[in-house]
Parts: C-alpha cells; sequence; structure tokens
C-alpha cells in the first residue's frame, strides 16, 4: 500500500530529528502533529516502524495526551481555559462568542479547515483570566469583543504571533518570548524573587562534597515545594545512595494544578536561578542527566529557555566539566508536555519523559532507585531548585531564619479568583490566611481553595488565623478566592469534572470514582439527594482517597470531603428540595419515565414534567 | 535481604520470603487476597486495586507492596472489605456485565468476586457505556463491555507471547484496551494458541469455539467461591491470639 508522501516526509523529519529514539516519542509525535496538523493512523504505523516500537505503545501515547489528535485539527487550534476561576470571569460569554464567530461548537473543526475548539484545563493563567492558547501562543483576558476581533484578524493571516501587540513585563518581552503575558509579581521575598549572581552559588557548592551540599540543604529543613512537602535533602542523600552510576535530576515544570502559575513567573524571571539550583542538585547526587519537564501549554517559554541553557553551556555552567571542574558533567535538556495534568505527578513524569504514556506507576520501586529509564531519579519542584541555590549562596541557617519550624523558608503563593490584586506574592511561611488575603484585596472571600483542586476549600470565616505552612494549611501554591455569589457545591462539581478528565484511568478507584463522585454532587445539586447519599458520598470519597494509586486519585476527594465539613449547609440546603411523595429522593422518575414518554408520544400524568421542564 | 520474616496478618503470624509480596506470602500461607490485575504468570501491575488492604492503617496494593519484618496487615477487617466491595461494584457500573448472557459465566473472576462479596446488586447507577465488539479474528473475540482494563493480556502479549498485539488507549474513563492495528485483533499477529484469552479473568477476550465445552453449572467457581483454593481450612493456620 502505497503511503501518502506528506505524511511519509513529516514522520521521517519528525523521527529523524529525534535520532529515531522511541524514548523521545513526545518529540516525535508533537513534531508529525506540528507538521500534518494531527496524527493519522498511516503516521502511526510509520512511527511504529521508524522507532522499532510496538503499534500500540505509539498509538497509546497520541491517544493520552490532549494535544495530540488522531483526528484532522484546523490549523488554528483554540484551546479555551475553562477552570473555575475563568468561569467566574466570564469565560462562557467569550465561549458564546467564539462558536457563534466561528460557527462551531466545541470540539469541532470548522468546515474550511481552518479553525478548531477546545475546552482546556488551567493553563497557568488564572490571574489574567479569561486565557486561551491559540496554537502555542497565549491570549489573556479575552473579553467577547477580543475574542471576535481575534478570529477576524486570524481568517486575515493565520498568524497568532501577530494578534499579539503589546507584551507583558519583563521577559515576556525578551525577543525569544514576546507574549502578552503579566508577571504579576505583588511580592518579591528574599530567597526565590531575588536577583542571582550566575554561577555563585553554584561555585560555592563545588567548594563542598556532595555530602556537605546535602547536609547544608538538610539543615535548611527544605521540603518540597510541588505539592507533597518532601524533605529535599533526604530525596537526593536516597537518590546518591541508589545503585547505579547514571542518576538522573528533573526538574518538574509541569505546573498543572489549577490556580497555581507561580513556575511560570519564575522560569519567566529567574530561569538562572532554576538551573543553577538543579546543577547544585547534579553534584549533589552525582546525576550527569538533566531534564526540564515544561508543561505543553508553556512552550511559549521554551526557546527562551533554550537560549538560557545554551549561555549556561557558553559559560562553562552546564556541560562537560563545570566551572572546570574535571569529572564534573552535567547537562539538561527540555522536555515538552502534551496537556496531562497527572503527567506533573513524579512517576507519570518520568514515563512521560521516557516517551510514554503518562500512566502513574505502580510504587514501590520509588524513582530514587529505579526512575527514569531505570536509573536512580530525583524529580524536584522547579522553586524547590531556587531554594536550594539559595541555600548554599547564602547559608542553611539564613533560609532557616525566615517561616516555622516545620516550613522553614519563604513561599511563593498564587492568588486568583475574587480579589483586587491576583498575582504571585514570596511570603514567609506560618504568614496566616487572613493576612494574604488582605494583600491580595480579597475583602468579601467567604470561601478559599487552598492547594488547588487537590486541596481543600475552607471557609474564610475561621480560617483567617490559619497559618499557611506544612503543619496547617499546606499548599504548592494554588490559593484561589471565592466571593459569598459563589456556590460551594458548583465549585466541587468543577473540579471533579476536572479529575475526571485528567485521570489516567490505570487504577479502578480513581477511573471510575471521580465519575461516581462527580455524578454524585451533581445530583445532590439538581435537588436529587437525600441524607443518605451524603453518607453513601462520604464514605465513596474515603475509599477513592485510601485505594487510588498515585496522588490524583488520593487527594481528588479533597475538595468534596473538606467541602462537606466546611460548608454542611449549603450540601443540606439543596437535600429533598424535590421528592415526590413515596419516591426515594435520589429516584428520578421523570428521567425514568422519559424514554418511555418519547417511544408513546404521551406524557406521564402521575408524575407530569418538573417545573424547569416544562420551560 | 535473603531469608525469612514474619508478618501479621489479621492478628495471625505468617512466615514469609524476603521479597515477597503481601500476596504472594499470604498466599503461600492459606490467606486468600482478592485480587484481579495480578497473575501469577505475568509481572506486577497493581491497577485494579481489589488487593487492597491496610498496612499500619494505609491502604496497600498487596500485589506491589513487598513485605517487610514486622509488617502488621488488615486483610479481613470490615474496613478492607467496604473498599475492595466498592471497587468490585465500580468495575460492574462501568462496563456493560450480564452475567446471564455471557459465555465465561461460571468461570468468570469478576461475578466470582461479586459472589464472594455478596454483591446482589452496586449502590451506584450503571454507566452503560457504549463500547464496540472486536469480531474480526477468526479464532479470537474482543468484547470491550466485559473488560475491566486488568492489562492481563497487554502483559500476557509481551511478557509469554513475544509479541506486541494489544496496548492501552485513551485515558480516564475513555481508557481501553486496543489492538496493535487500525483494524483490531484481526490486524494483529495474535492467534487463538496465544495466551491472551486465557489470562483473561472475565469475558472479554475470548477464543472462539470454545466458550461452551464445560457446561454451564460444571464450571470453576459454580461450585467453589473464588479464593476458595487458596483459603486454608479453619483451624489449619496457627492462632496468634
Ligand atoms: C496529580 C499530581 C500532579 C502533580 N503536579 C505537580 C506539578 O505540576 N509540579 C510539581 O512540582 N509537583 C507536582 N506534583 C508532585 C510531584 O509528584 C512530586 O511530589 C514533586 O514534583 C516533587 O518535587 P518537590 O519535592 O520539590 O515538591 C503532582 C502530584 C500529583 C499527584
Ligand atoms: S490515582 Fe488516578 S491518576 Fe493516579 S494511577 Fe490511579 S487512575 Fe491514574
Ligand atoms: S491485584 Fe493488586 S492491584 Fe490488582
Ligand atoms: S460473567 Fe463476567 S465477564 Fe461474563
Amino acid at each position: 500500500m502505497a503511503v501518502n508522501p506528506l505524511i511519509r516526509h513529516a514522520v521521517e523529519r519528525a523521527c529523524h530529528a529525534c535520532g529515531r529514539d522511541p524514548t523521545r516519542m513526545l518529540d516525535i509525535v508533537r513534531g508529525v502533529q506540528q507538521r500534518l496538523g494531527h496524527v493519522p493512523d498511516e503516521a502511526v504505523d510509520l512511527i511504529a516502524r521508524e522507532t522499532g516500537a510496538p503499534r500500540p505503545d505509539v498509538a497509546g501515547v497520541v491517544g493520552f495526551y490532549a494535544f495530540f489528535s488522531n483526528r484532522p485539527q484546523g490549523r488554528i487550534v483554540i484551546r479555551l481555559c475553562g477552570d473555575v476561576v475563568d468561569r467566574m470571569h466570564g469565560v462562557e460569554r467569550v465561549a458564546e462568542a467564539l462558536v457563534e464567530e466561528l460557527g462551531v461548537p466545541f470540539g469541532e473543526t470548522t468546515p474550511d479547515g481552518l479553525f478548531t475548539l477546545l475546552w482546556t484545563p488551567c493553563i497557568g493563567m488564572s490571574d489574567q483570566a479569561p486565557a486561551a492558547l491559540v496554537n502555542d501562543v497565549v491570549v489573556t483576558r479575552l473579553s467577547r469583543d477580543v475574542a471576535r476581533q481575534m478570529v477576524g484578524e486570524l481568517r486575515e493571516h493565520e498568524d497568532p504571533h501577530r494578534f499579539v501587540r503589546t507584551y507583558g513585563d519583563g521577559n515576556n518581552a525578551h525577543p525569544a518570548v514576546r507574549a502578552m503575558v503579566e508577571n504579576n509579581v505583588r511580592r518579591a521575598g528574599p530567597v526565590v524573587l531575588a536577583d542571582l549572581e550566575r554561577g555563585a552559588a553554584l561555585a560555592r557548592a563545588l567548594r563542598m562534597t556532595p555530602a556537605e551540599v546535602i547536609r547544608e540543604i538538610k539543615t535548611a529543613r527544605l521540603r518540597g515545594r510541588g505539592g507533597a512537602g518532601f524533605p529535599t535533602g533526604m530525596k537526593w542523600e536516597f537518590t546518591r545512595a541508589a545503585a547505579g552510576d547514571r542518576k538522573v535530576l528533573i526538574c518538574n515544570a509541569d505546573e498543572g494544578e489549577p490556580g497555581t502559575f507561580k513556575d511560570r513567573v519564575i522560569l519567566t524571571e529567574h530561569p538562572d536561578l532554576v538551573l543553577e539550583g538543579m546543577t547544585i542538585g547534579a553534584w549533589a547526587i552525582g546525576a550527569q542527566e538533566g531534564i526540564l519537564y515544561l508543561r505543553g501549554e508553556y512552550a511559549y517559554l521554551e526557546a527562551f529557555l533554550e537560549q538560557v541553557l545554551e549561555a549556561r553551556r557558553r559559560d562553562g555552567l552546564l556541560g562537560r566539566s563545570i566551572l572546570g571542574r574535571e569529572g564534573f558533567d552535567f547537562d539538561v535538556r527540555i522536555q515538552l508536555g502534551a496537556g496531562a495534568y497527572v503527567c506533573g505527578e513524579e512517576t507519570a513524569l518520568i514515563a512521560s519523559c521516557e516517551g510514554k504514556r503518562g500512566d502513574a506507576k505502580a510504587r514501590p520501586p520509588f524513582p530514587a532507585q529505579h526512575g527514569y529509564l531505570g536509573r536512580p531519579t530525583s524529580v524536584n519542584n522547579v522553586e524547590t531548585f531556587c531554594c536550594a541555590a539559595r541555600i548554599i549562596e547564602r547559608g542553611a541557617a539564613w533560609f532557616a531564619g525566615f517561616g516555622t519550624p516545620e516550613s522553614a523558608g519563604t513561599k511563593l503563593f498564587s492568588v486568583s479568583g475574587d480579589c483586587h490584586v491576583p498575582g504571585v506574592y514570596e511570603l514567609p511561611f506560618g504568614t496566616t490566611l487572613g493576612e494574604l488575603l488582605d494583600l491580595a484585596g480579597a475583602d468579601e472571600a467567604a470561601a478559599v481553595q487552598v492547594g488547588g483542586p487537590s486541596g481543600r476549600l475552607v471557609a474564610a470565616e475561621g480560617a483567617r488565623e490559619r497559618r499557611l505552612g506544612y503543619e496547617d494549611l499546606a499548599t504548592g501554591g494554588s490559593v484561589m478566592v471565592f466571593g459569598p455569589q459563589r456556590d460551594p457545591l458548583w465549585i466541587v462539581e468543577r473540579f471533579l469534572e476536572f479529575f475526571v478528565d485528567e485521570s489516567c484511568g490505570v487504577c479502578t478507584p480513581c477511573r471510575v470514582g471521580n465519575v461516581l463522585m462527580h455524578d454524585a454532587v451533581r445530583r445532590v445539586r439538581a435537588g436529587l439527594a437525600g441524607e443518605s447519599d451524603l453518607e453513601q458520598l462520604r464514605a465513596l470519597a474515603t475509599t477513592v482517597g485510601m485505594a487510588s494509586r498515585c496522588g490524583l486519585g488520593q487527594s481528588s476527594p479533597n475538595p468534596v470531603l473538606s467541602a462537606m465539613d466546611a460548608f454542611p449547609d449549603h450540601w443540606r440546603r439543596h437535600l429533598h428540595a424535590r421528592s415526590e411523595p413515596g419516591l426515594l429522593p435520589t429516584f428520578d422518575v421523570q428521567a425514568a419515565l422519559r424514554p418511555a414518554e418519547m417511544l408513546t408520544g404521551r406524557r406521564s400524568e402521575v408524575f407530569p414534567p418538573r417545573e424547569e421542564e416544562r420551560r | 535481604m535473603n531469608g525469612r520474616l514474619t508478618i501479621t496478618v489479621d492478628g495471625r503470624r505468617i512466615e514469609a520470603r524476603a521479597g515477597q509480596t503481601i500476596l504472594e506470602a499470604c498466599q503461600d500461607a492459606g490467606v486468600y487476597v482478592p485480587r484481579l490485575c495480578a497473575h501469577p504468570k505475568l509481572s506486577v501491575y497493581g491497577s485494579c486495586r481489589v488487593c487492597t488492604c491496610l498496612v499500619g492503617g494505609r491502604a496497600t496494593a498487596a500485589c506491589v507492596q513487598p513485605v517487610q519484618p514486622g509488617m502488621v496487615i488488615e486483610n479481613d477487617s470490615d474496613r478492607v472489605l467496604e473498599i475492595r466491595r466498592t471497587i468490585i461494584e465500580m468495575l460492574f457500573v462501568e462496563g456493560n456485565h450480564f452475567c446471564m448472557v455471557c459465555e465465561k459465566s461460571g468461570d468468570c473472576e469478576l461475578q466470582a468476586l461479586a459472589y464472594r462479596f455478596g454483591i446482589t446488586h452496586p449502590r451506584f447507577p450503571y454507566m452503560f457505556p457504549e463500547r464496540p465488539i472486536d469480531a474480526g479474528h477468526p479464532e479470537l473475540l474482543l468484547d470491550h463491555d466485559r473488560c475491566v482494563l486488568c492489562g492481563r493480556c497487554v502483559r500476557a502479549s509481551a511478557e509469554l507471547d513475544g509479541k506486541s498485539a494489544l496496548g492501552f488507549a485513551g485515558r480516564g474513563l475513555r481508557r481501553r484496551i486496543e489492538a496493535d492495528g487500525p483494524r483490531g485483533l484481526a490486524g494483529t499477529d495474535a492467534t487463538g494458541d496465544d495466551t491472551i484469552a486465557e489470562v483473561c479473568p472475565v469475558g472479554a477476550l475470548l477464543r472462539k469455539g470454545t466458550a461452551y465445552r464445560t457446561p454451564y453449572g460444571r464450571r470453576r467457581y459454580d461450585h467453589e467461591p473464588i479464593g476458595g483454593d487458596i483459603d486454608a481450612p479453619c483451624g489449619e493456620a496457627q492462632e496468634d491470639r
């Protein structure tokens, strides 16, 4: 069978660029998708043949990542962020305008093959919502009018870059970035958002032994900033001690937790600090190989980060014999993600770096023993590396002088939602929630989601004195503020929708349980639930949290459980709102009758349609 | 790390070999741990979570977790059984399992688990997904309606048959088993002699023309509950309290 020459050419180019290496499958598929607009079955066959990978593995990758498509897509793909915060800022009106203007619903491509319109979860722009990705270009602060104007212009020139006319502050205006994104740094602290003398911290580290570096990090009591809060020094020590002479250090810049955008700002303004921390980490654990896993949504930063890497190589801060130290070789490659929240989870992230589907792996073995390509691997968050570099530069005591005994140092908080001053705040751990809300101008806060959807929903009243830190209100950075007009159950339902979409689906509790929880909350909101349904939902949520294989399913019940605790009346208010006498409130008799009614063309007289349906 | 060690399961002391998983150690000691994705001939996968037990209060997959000296395991408590029952019910509502018309009835591990757990009906609403049937292969049949995504067939094809006839596609609830090729199983090099149908715990992957060789009523779980071959008869294992 003759292969379409266009497809053959695209596959050959993409495979060649990656040395036909199946562990670079994400880049290969991305390359094909860029050239063809999608990855047809024929291309999957060819990629399998070129790389020697089993065909189901290639097809599995194409099917797993939201940014890859097996079906033809428009030359311009508009991904509108459908996150909770965007919805609070009117993204639905933008969506309507886009549908009207394009003449196709979400999920579809215009007949002329120019546009595809899609929803996407949080793209890390909650501080400038509503936002969208137009191919790789970020468009922020959308309105109906801007959306219409954008479509009009794109019909003319088909170049999303040309639609961006004013650039954001700082490096957003850098020639390699040119994004309309704004940093919105509201409070720069001394640890992360401070200037760095390039190479100084690294030079200090090289005057120490790896063991001394690890000890310094431990003395500083540095804990991971990505959410789980594992002590960084310990993780490095385990990785260093693991058997195997090739070790790997990965920087987790997947930043997929909705409402988090602080890593975006760090990567834009302080990439050298991150890479300095990575190089120090490499010295500490004995790694030669580094990977910066950059979420696909931040592809607009890729060229810029490549330049930073190149400059560091040129200046002897990366590559062979770093800072002239014979035998210290370490380099970093960027691995671009492709739209999958679960890939922020470290085992899924490693699988993704290996060119596979982002399915979370069963543990043990842990990455420190058996990680990337079987090598001992340490995965750390962007901000964690910044802290590590600063600890070596300024000393453990200086660092531990900020924060609390359990939570040393400062933390970056990404504040968004119903507040006057959304943005990034670097504050010492131990700052109270009330202090942060005041800084952000969240005068009307009724509820706050601390830690993103996988964190906790708290009532603002009563939580103002609680402290941000691992010992009390832990967060990887996301702080979403909700005013009194927002229904907590609506928030919970949106979050569960997110988890349903993002579950990798390997394990039963998360794959099925999130759908069941979502359905249960939907039914409560629809007035179709009774007291026993709430009990069942609580039991279900507890089981999902306990039995799921990775952190996604282990934390997806958090919004349900915390909202039940914080807002019991809001749940109760919906109960039995409409129940027919003699029927369980959970039983939707009208829905059960609907097929029969449709077939017979008659409506039930005993159970007439509900008020809402009559209209 | 070689040698023997002792763990405690539901208050009973059990001898185990270092390197064994909890599931293996329990099995050797005559304690059945329910499972679905685990299979003695295949690598560990740890996806179904039916084998969940509690170790020091934390839920753990028994088929993945290696034993450690002094480990205290809850395998038969109300809490553990409730987690497992919930997971089994999830699998029932997620797919389309019409056991009464299924060729595998009586030999099906999911059905047998439901019997063992006394599940007469799930507490959750059925999802009734629309899933295709891949019947194009001359010797094999893949009915996605009954698939529980345990991945046994995927591993068996790679590990036992030395092929890659099957893989996973999609994610979340849209996750599914996919044959190696746009034409389904027929487009792969899988044959009726492969092990992929044999390892399937349910009636999703079947070898054509063999379904009724053993008539209903004379099948494996028609007479003995699942795990009955592993459970030690009462009194045989030593009591610790
Ligand atoms: C579903 C899920 C998503 C995650 N996403 C991220 C992420 O985007 N960035 C991150 O640093 N950590 C994320 N994590 C946590 C990582 O698994 C891991 O703990 C972290 O990268 C370790 O770095 P740290 O110790 O420096 O925090 C995620 C975890 C889960 C379960
Ligand atoms: S918890 Fe969810 S995301 Fe994690 S392994 Fe299970 S299905 Fe995948
Ligand atoms: S048998 Fe252990 S997770 Fe499936
Ligand atoms: S009876 Fe379980 S799959 Fe048929």
